[in-house]
This record gives C-alpha cells, sequence and structure tokens, in this order.
C-alpha cells in the first residue's frame, strides 16, 4: 500500500498525540477503551470467581465491594458510554456524511484528553485502595459512611462527562452543518439518526451528573448535609437528581448499537432497512421519552406510589420504539439476500440478545413484579442483555464491518465467525442463570450468599470463562489481520454509503472531492458488484 | 484578506455560523447544569419554606442588586461592542470589551466582599455556620444551596472574563471575520452568563424580603 | 398445578404472593411467545432468503405504514394491559389493610433489630403469626437499607430520617429468607435474617417465652423521664408545653393554621426537629434531641406515647 492515507501521514507521537484528524483520535480511543475494556473485565473475572463459592474466599467484603464499584464505574463511564461515539463515530461520522472532519477538531482532540484525565484521576482511586460505593454512589453511604477514594473518583467521573458533552456537541453540530450537497435528512443512513439522538441525551443528561457528583464531593470535603438526614436533606433527592442522568445514560449506551445493526442488517441482506422514517423517529422518541422514565429505579425507595404509577408508564411507552425497531429489522431480512459474515452474525445476535434484555426490561417496568425483582440478580441481568448483549455485540459488529475501511486489512472471516458464535454461547450461560438467581430472591452487590443459590451462580461462573476466552479471539486475529491480513479494497462490502466512496484506509482528508448525493441510502444491489452510490 | 478556511468548512461563513451554532448548543448544556442544581434548591424550599425566607433575609440583598446592575449594564457593553465591530471602530469594540472586563471584575470583587461578611456573622456551612436554632438545617440546605451556585457562577464569569480580555487584545490589533464569530458567541456566552445571575438573584435574594 | 412446570420455583407466601407470580408467569408467557416468534421469523428468513438460495423476492413491500402502524399499535396496548396488571398488584400489596400488630424494625449497619410491642426483641430474626397482617414500623441508624422478604415477594427500602410503614402477612407457617437488598457497606451481605411464621398459639407461646423485663411502652416511659420530657410535659411543670396524654392519632392544631395527624412520624420529628412543627398556642420552645437519642430509644418513646392514651391515626 503505496498511496497516501492517514495512517501513514506521519509517523512521530507529536503527529499522534497533537492530531486534529477524527480518524486518528478514533484510534487513540479505541486504544484507551481497549485498556479500560480490560480494567473492567479484570474486575468482572474476580467477581465471578469469588461468586462460584457461596461463602468468601477469594476476597474480603471490602475488596469484593470496591472490585463490583470499580467494575461498575469503569464499564459504564470509561467503555460503555464512549464505545462507539468515540471509536466508530468519530471515525465513520465525517466520512458518512461526506466531509473531511467533524466541526470542531480541535474540541475532539481537547474530549480525548479530559476522557484520559478523567481516566487517570479514577484509576488513581482504584490504586490508592477503592471505592466501595457501588457505581451508583448512593447517599448517606457514600458522602458520610464511605471510607473509600469517593471524591477522587467523582472527579473523575466528572472530568470524563466534559468528554461526553463535547462529543455530543460535535456530532450534533457537525450532523447539522457539514453534510454533503444532496444529503438531506431523510438520507442520512439511521447510524447518524441514532448518533444524533444520542448526542442529544450526551449534552443534555451529562451535566445533570455533573452537579449530582460536585455536591457529594462538598458535603463529603466540607462535611455539609446537602443529603443528609440529620440536618434535614433528603437521600432520595440524591437519588432523583442521580437517576435524571443515568436513566437517560443507558440510552447514551445502547443508541450507538442500535445504529451500527441498521448499518449490518441492511448490507449484510442487500437491503434497505425497513421503514426508515419510523426507525430514524424511533431513535429521537427514545431519547426524548428517556429522560422521563428515571424513577423506575425508585419504586420501593419511599417516593410517592403515584410517581411509581407514572414512572411504570413511562418506562412502558419509552419501549414501544425499542420494540418497532426489532420489528424493522427483522422485517428488513424479509425477501433480502442475506449473507453470514461475522458482522451479520453479531447483528442477529443483537436482536435476539437485545430483545431479551428488552422484554425482562418489560418484568421490571411492571410495579408487582419490580417490588420483587429490584435489587436482585433479575435487575443485574437485564442490564447485562441489553448492555453486553446488546451493545457490546454491536460494537463487535460495527468493528468488523468497519475494519477493512480503517485499517485497510480484511480480518479473518473463519476466526471472526468462530469467536462471534463462542461469544453470543458463552454470554448466555454466564447471564441467563443470573434472572433465575433474581427471581429466586439473590439480591445483587452480594458477596457471600445461601448454598441454594450456588447452582446457578457455578453456571454463570462457566459462562464467564468461555465469555473471556471468547473476547480475547478478536484481540487476536484482528491484530494478526493487522500485519498479516489481506488488503481491503475501497469497498470490500459493496455498500452505497459514502465512506465506501474513498480508499481503505482513507487519505487524510477523506475525499479527493466534495462528494454529491443524490438517492436515499441503503440501495444495495443483490450482489457484492461495484455500484457507488453519487453516481 | 480572506482568512483560509479548515478543510471540513466551505467558506467563512460556513465556519462561523458553524461556530456559533455550536455555543448555542454549549449554552444549552449550561441551562442543565444550573437547572440540576436550581431543582434541588426548589425541593428544600418546598420543604422548608420559612427556614428558606429567614435565612435570605440574611443575604446582602445591596450588594446583590448592585451586582445584578453591573451584570446588566457589562452586557449591556458587550452587546455594543458586538455592534461597534469593525476595523474603523476596533478600538471603540476593544474599549467596549474592556469595560465589561472591569464591570466583571467589579462583580468578582464584591462578590468576594459578601463572603467576607458572610463569613463573619457565622454563615457559611462546613466551615463557620450558626443559625438561630429554629430555622438552622432549612437555612444551612439555603446557604450550602447560595455557595455552591454563586461559586460556579463566578467561575463561569472568570472564564468569561478572561474570554473577553482575549476578544479585547485580538480586536485592538486587527480584527478579522474570523474574530467577528467568535465575539459574537463569546457574547453569547456572557449574556448567558447574566441571565443565570438573575435567576440566581431571584432565588437568593428575594425570598422573604416581599412586602 | 402450573407451577409444577417451574420445579424450581417456590410459590409466594403472602396474600398478594399468588398474584405476582401469576404475573410473572404471565410475563414469562408473553415474552415466551414474542421472543418465539422473533427467533421463528429470524430463522425462517435466514433459512429461505439466504444469498444463495431461489427464492421469490419480487414485490418487496413499498408502503411500511400498515405493518408499522399494526405493530407499534399491538405493542402499545399489550403493554399497557401489563402496566395495568401490574400496578393493580403494587396497590393491592402497599394498601394499609386494618392491623393488630407492630413491629418496630431497626435497620443499621449491618444487623437487623427486631422490637415488639410487648418488649420482645430480636436480632436478624422476625417472629411474627401467620395469616395475620403485621404493621411494620421501620427506621435506618446509618445509610439506606431494604428489608426484603423473597418468600413474601416484597421488598421496601429504609431510609434514614423517616418511618417506614410495611404491612406484611404470611399465609403459611415457616422459615423464610429475610435480605437488605440495598447496598450498604461492608458486611451488606451479612445482613440477612429469617422470617419465622407460626401458628397463633405457638407464636403467643414463643412471645410469653421470651420474657422481657419491661415493654416497649414502660421503657419509653422511664426514658421519657430520664431524657426530661416530663420536665415540660409533665403535669406539675412550670412551662407551656402540649399535654402528651391522649395525643396520639389525634388532629393537632399547628401554628400556621394546617392540621396534622399525631402519627408514629409526628412524634419522631416533634423530637428530632420540634421547630419544624410548632403546636398552635404554643412557643417554640422544645430543644431538638438530634443526636442524643437512638433509634432504638425513639421507638420506645413512641410506644409510651401510644400507651398513654389516644387512637388509631
Amino acid at each position: 500500500m503505496n498511496e497516501d492515507n492517514y495512517l501513514n501521514a506521519g509517523y512521530s507521537l507529536r503527529s499522534w498525540f497533537f492530531t486534529t484528524d477524527h480518524k486518528r483520535i478514533a484510534i487513540l480511543y479505541f486504544a484507551s477503551l481497549i485498556f479500560f475494556f480490560f480494567v473492567g473485565g479484570a474486575a468482572a473475572t474476580a467477581i465471578r470467581i469469588e461468586l462460584a463459592t457461596p461463602q468468601a474466599d477469594l476476597v474480603s467484603s471490602d475488596m469484593y465491594n470496591r472490585l463490583f464499584t470499580m467494575h461498575g464505574i469503569i464499564m459504564v463511564w470509561f467503555f460503555l458510554i464512549p464505545s462507539i461515539p468515540n471509536t466508530l463515530g468519530n471515525f465513520i461520522v465525517p466520512l458518512m456524511i461526506g466531509a473531511r472532519d467533524l466541526a470542531f477538531p480541535r474540541l475532539n482532540l481537547l474530549s480525548w484528553y479530559l476522557f484520559m484525565l478523567g481516566g487517570a484521576v479514577t484509576l488513581f482511586a482504584i490504586l490508592a485502595g477503592g471505592v466501595d460505593t457501588g457505581w451508583t454512589f448512593y447517599t448517606p453511604f457514600s458522602t458520610l459512611y464511605s471510607n473509600s477514594y469517593v471524591v477522587a473518583a467523582v472527579m473523575g467521573v466528572f472530568i470524563a462527562g466534559f468528554s461526553s458533552i463535547l462529543t455530543g456537541l460535535n456530532f450534533i453540530i457537525t450532523i447539522h452543518r457539514l453534510r454533503a450537497p444532496g444529503l438531506t435528512w431523510y438520507r442520512l443512513p439511521l447510524f447518524l439518526w441514532s448518533l444524533y439522538a444520542t448526542s442529544v441525551i450526551l449534552v443534555l443528561a451529562t451535566p445533570v451528573l455533573a452537579m449530582t457528583l460536585v455536591l457529594i464531593a462538598v458535603e463529603r470535603v466540607l462535611g455539609v448535609g446537602i443529603f443528609d438526614p440529620k440536618i434535614g436533606g433528603d437521600p432520595l433527592l440524591f437519588q432523583h437528581l442521580f437517576w435524571f442522568y443515568s436513566h437517560p445514560a443507558v440510552y447514551i449506551m445502547i443508541l450507538p448499537g442500535m445504529g451500527v445493526i441498521n448499518e449490518l442488517v441492511s448490507c449484510f441482506s442487500r437491503k434497505q432497512v425497513f421503514g426508515y422514517k419510523f426507525v430514524a423517529w424511533a431513535s429521537m422518541a427514545i431519547a426524548a421519552v428517556g429522560f422521563l422514565v428515571w424513577g423506575h429505579h425508585m419504586f420501593v425507595s419511599g417516593q410517592s406510589l403515584l410517581a411509581s404509577l407514572v414512572f411504570s408508564f413511562m418506562s412502558f411507552i419509552v419501549a414501544v420504539p425499542s420494540a418497532i425497531k426489532v420489528f424493522n429489522w427483522t422485517a428488513t431480512l424479509h425477501k433480502g439476500s442475506i449473507h453470514f459474515d461475522a458482522p451479520m452474525l453479531y447483528a442477529l445476535a443483537f436482536i435476539g440478545l437485545f430483545t431479551i434484555g428488552g422484554l425482562t426490561g418489560l418484568f421490571l417496568a411492571c410495579l408487582a413484579f419490580d417490588v420483587h425483582a429490584t435489587d436482585t440478580y433479575f435487575v443485574v441481568a437485564h442490564f447485562h442483555y441489553i448492555m453486553v448483549g446488546g451493545m457490546v455485540t454491536a460494537y463487535f459488529g460495527g468493528l468488523h464491518y468497519w475494519w477493512p475501511k480503517i485499517t485497510g486489512r480484511l480480518y479473518p472471516e473463519y476466526w471472526a465467525r468462530a469467536a462471534a458464535v463462542l461469544i453470543f454461547f458463552g454470554f448466555n450461560l454466564t447471564f441467563f442463570p443470573q434472572f433465575v438467581l433474581g427471581a429466586e430472591g439473590m439480591p445483587r452487590r452480594y458477596h457471600v450468599y445461601p448454598p441454594e443459590f450456588q447452582v446457578w451462580n457455578v453456571l454463570s461462573s462457566g459462562g464467564a470463562v468461555i465469555l473471556a476466552i471468547a473476547y480475547l479471539m478478536p484481540m487476536f486475529y484482528l491484530g494478526y489481520s493487522l500485519f498479516f491480513g489481506r488488503r481491503a479494497t475501497a469497498n470490500p462490502w459493496n455498500a452505497p454509503g459514502l465512506e465506501w466512496q474513498t480508499p481503505s484506509p482513507p487519505p487524510e482528508h477523506n475525499f479527493d472531492t466534495q462528494p454529491v448525493v443524490t438517492r436515499a441510502p441503503y440501495q444495495y444491489s443483490p450482489d457484492f458488484k461495484a455500484e457507488p452510490q453519487n453516481a | 484578506m480572506p482568512d483560509a478556511v479548515a478543510p471540513q468548512f466551505i467558506s467563512t461563513a460556513h465556519r462561523d455560523e458553524t461556530a456559533e451554532l455550536g455555543m448555542w448548543v454549549f449554552l444549552a448544556t449550561e441551562v442543565l447544569l444550573f437547572g440540576g442544581l436550581i431543582l434541588g434548591y426548589f425541593v428544600y424550599r418546598h420543604s422548608y419554606p420559612a427556614a428558606f425566607a429567614a435565612a435570605s433575609r440574611h443575604t446582602e440583598i445591596v450588594i446583590g442588586a448592585a451586582n445584578t446592575a453591573i451584570l446588566l449594564t457589562s452586557s449591556f457593553l458587550v452587546a455594543c461592542a458586538v455592534d461597534a465591530f469593525a476595523v474603523e471602530t476596533r478600538k471603540i469594540c476593544a474599549g467596549l470589551l474592556s469595560g465589561a472586563i472591569l464591570l466583571g471584575l467589579a462583580f468578582i470583587i464584591l462578590k468576594g466582599v459578601e463572603y467576607a461578611d458572610e463569613y463573619r456573622e457565622h454563615l457559611v456551612p462546613g466551615i463557620d455556620f450558626n443559625f438561630e436554632a429554629s430555622e438552622a438545617n432549612g437555612a444551612q440546605l439555603f446557604f450550602v444551596f447560595y455557595f455552591v451556585a454563586t461559586a460556579i457562577h463566578a467561575l463561569h464569569m472568570l472564564i468569561g472574563i478572561g474570554l473577553l480580555a482575549v476578544m479585547a487584545t485580538l480586536t485592538w490589533r486587527s480584527p478579522t471575520t474570523r474574530h467577528r464569530a467568535a465575539l459574537h458567541s463569546i457574547a453569547l456566552y456572557w449574556h448567558f452568563v447574566d441571565v443565570v445571575w438573575i435567576f440566581l438573584f431571584a432565588l437568593i435574594y428575594l425570598p422573604g424580603r416581599s412586602a | 398445578m402450573w407451577r409444577e412446570w417451574l420445579p424450581f420455583w417456590h410459590p409466594g407466601v403472602s396474600p398478594h404472593g399468588d398474584d405476582t407470580d401469576l404475573l410473572f408467569a404471565g410475563l414469562l408467557f408473553i415474552s415466551a411467545l414474542v421472543l418465539g416468534l422473533l427467533f421463528f421469523l429470524l430463522a425462517l428468513f435466514c433459512v429461505r432468503y439466504r444469498a444463495s438460495n431461489l427464492a421469490d423476492r419480487g414485490d418487496r413491500i413499498r408502503k411500511s405504514w400498515h405493518w408499522e402502524v399494526s405493530w407499534t399499535a399491538a405493542s402499545f396496548v399489550g403493554f399497557l394491559g401489563l402496566f395495568v396488571w401490574g400496578a393493580v398488584i403494587y396497590f393491592e400489596i402497599f394498601r394499609t389493610p386494618p392491623d393488630e400488630l407492630t413491629v418496630f424494625v431497626v435497620a443499621k449497619q449491618w444487623m437487623w433489630k427486631v422490637q415488639h410491642a410487648g418488649g420482645q426483641s430480636e436480632i436478624n430474626v422476625l417472629h411474627i403469626p401467620v395469616s395475620r397482617p403485621i404493621r411494620l414500623v421501620m427506621a435506618s441508624q446509618d445509610v439506606i437499607h431494604s428489608f426484603f422478604i423473597p418468600a413474601l415477594r416484597l421488598k421496601h427500602d429504609v431510609v434514614p430520617g423517616r418511618y417506614q410503614d410495611l404491612e406484611i402477612t404470611a399465609d403459611k407457617p415457616g422459615r423464610y429468607h429475610l435480605f437488605c437488598a440495598e447496598y450498604c457497606g461492608t458486611e451488606h451481605s451479612g445482613m440477612t435474617g429469617e422470617i419465622v411464621v407460626m401458628e397463633a398459639a405457638d407464636f403467643a407461646a414463643w412471645l410469653a417465652q421470651q420474657m422481657p423485663s419491661n415493654s416497649l411502652a414502660q421503657e419509653g416511659g422511664a426514658l421519657f423521664r430520664e431524657l426530661g420530657c416530663s420536665g415540660c410535659h409533665g403535669g406539675g411543670s412550670k412551662v407551656h408545653a402540649p399535654p402528651l396524654e391522649g395525643l396520639y392519632g389525634n388532629l393537632v392544631p399547628l401554628a400556621d393554621g394546617s392540621f396534622v395527624t399525631a402519627d408514629d412520624k409526628y412524634i419522631r420529628d416533634s423530637i428530632l426537629l420540634p421547630r419544624s412543627q410548632i403546636a398552635a398556642g404554643y412557643e417554640p420552645l422544645m430543644p431538638s434531641f438530634e443526636g442524643k437519642v437512638s433509634e432504638d430509644q425513639l421507638l420506645r418513646l413512641v410506644a409510651y406515647i401510644k400507651s398513654i392514651g389516644g387512637q388509631q391515626p
């Protein structure tokens, strides 16, 4: 590969760490995220090994509490929230809309540095001794009783939050202002609609978290009782403020994944997504209604029965647009021409696992059942089905789909399919038993548990071993492909999107000439013959 | 002489409008930032109306009102500066911005005086707080809100002053269309900080003081 | 009978337990249907429309409105049904039946302290008679805990700074798990216990056997004197303080013109935050006992004030 591309445009450290090229920044994020995924994964491994037996054997209770807290904090804020937006989003968005870069490239670089700074502060909290409050930081435990590095941890998350806000801001402005000529809103690939909806949430929800974290820090450092019942403060106010951000946050975590699935299902069925407008507006609806359901985390917290009623109702409403998407993806397959490359395997896995996760969300939205199931492993299983079975699966799918574009190499197809199948199997074995555990009453965040829960715990831990191996496989074969993989052409999937109309890997300036769009998206030909969109 | 445009933009106008739109989105995030805090304020005010009113009567309304007048005037000067932005009138523009900076600094100084007064009157929760026992809890919550909100607001003011200073310097030398866009965005930011203050003024100084 | 199909599912033993279990079964059934349909369609389409297969791919659906509206409406209606079903049972769970037995529960890191009205106390165990509604009055000494009895399909958070009422009824004798379900620190997973449900006669015998020296109300009376409450609220006091005989359960006129019922929460707040609700016609003279009296002592004082006359609030 002799032609100039963004990878060989400069080899110095300076050219990487002071880059404003969205593609290089995506790579920087990707490297950081692999690191944080390992840190969070290491905590998960320790947790599952410990939970294979009812009694404490691997770690002390204090250590266990720190492990699940760090697992949550790292995975939520330093892996899931930035994952697709900051890697695939950063790389693909300008290409997909026919632009040379995002609207604010320097802000993009700043967001990576803020992310790293936040990560460093949080890592400091881990290394100095850890945090043991749970990733939810409930008061008054976190403000008045915990003897751990709470302030460091919340400050790390606070800093990383600004990274989120800048990313969202950048995407919103980019999608509004930098679309290629002819690329109207209804010609945008649905990945962009999803990222736009995600960005709206990023921008509006994260500041509330920022303020809440500041209040925790103030209460801890200055000893003033904002949430302290002894001076009339209300612990439930914390929960409302926290979940007002953290519920929309879960939509930040899933919407980009849904966006990727649109691209995968259409490409590997060689067919446009069924009901484009419905899917596009379903993303916006999820973002909007997602701000109105936070109280479903608090049905037994002491909030009024009326509030619980309203939040339960709204939680059922927010499930409707998600259901629409699942039906639409399924309908896309109808009369398509389906290929089972690795990205498609991930997409199919996503549809199944996300549906299970979503259906169990309905269980939890159901007030009477939630009284039994909240704060048990049922909830843990539910959110892992969505976040790992959904989001991480979609991330891997997108990674494999755009790997040729990003690296200029093809990944080994059979290894990729094997890994996808193993991930699916390992994932279900890990998390399905946890639904049973929760229904039987095993509470979450339990270090030791009554012996009757052991069988399901052992199954879950066994599954975790398989899942860990399965997640390591892509590291090896993707890494291998970087050096020894077959070179990719500009458009190995024969897809009509703008990102495929430029070489793999793209030149630093993305396009030689400004692309012009004349057709709707997803105009796939039934086979893999070249047919560019702007012809 | 047109300044070069970054490759993702098609023209200077494109770049400048995009930058301003970016500032609007950023201000939306700030609305939510202060909004969260103000929501907490209203929850506790609803629970402790008498204590909040009593605590509010201990705030320094003279300084508060003076600060409000100062900020409104500084916003007026910034608006005039935006109007006066042109090569011929660049010194007037820079002068107006400097005036706004001075007023901003006056605000900060008065805020410092106010904080010192509150410290002397034992109204700083966590450091030195003493209030009549019947209202102590609610008053403490009020003053926590007061200090957190005004401190964060003051931080935003300092950032704004810094931005205005940079703008004033650039304008004095040789303003370009790129600087016009920057000035628009910074002016938006300054006006927003002003609007936040108006809300804070109403919530901090006025409860308990109506006839 | 359908429960036999779920071999590991222990039936709920509360009055609403059957309803919750039926709801769960219903949710499982609907989910299985939806998931089954989805997997069937995915498999069908993947097989029939795989690239190498010649199948009829003409007449792809152009206008998708009918399908979209249909499945959106169907989802919406289905979800609404589930919402109503869950909400109805929820209100049943948290309705207040006429109760007779009150038991106080104090949650603290990391144990459950149970106090029966007659003074019998136990730690991490709660003995109750079968088929009688028990009113638990719960308080937390420190952080948020959550009182969870899986067999009753019931839990509620115990938040510091407030009293939490919870009505429980167990319909079958036996021993059932009690868990803390809100993370509360180091020994959160050790904060477990048992609910022991006994026949009425056995329960009465157990109560008698506990040999408490004093009932809660008696201990509360002693505290009332020790802490100096009788100094102002007692008969011979020179301080003009509201008399507390006959107070419990009645309406109290407040200085701002409103009325409040003198329930457990009111008593507790009056001791800890006396200036928050001043009784009409009295000066705000009462000092706060915040920090000077523990939750255990508070519930004894409440029991004492209940015992000196009054009615159910």
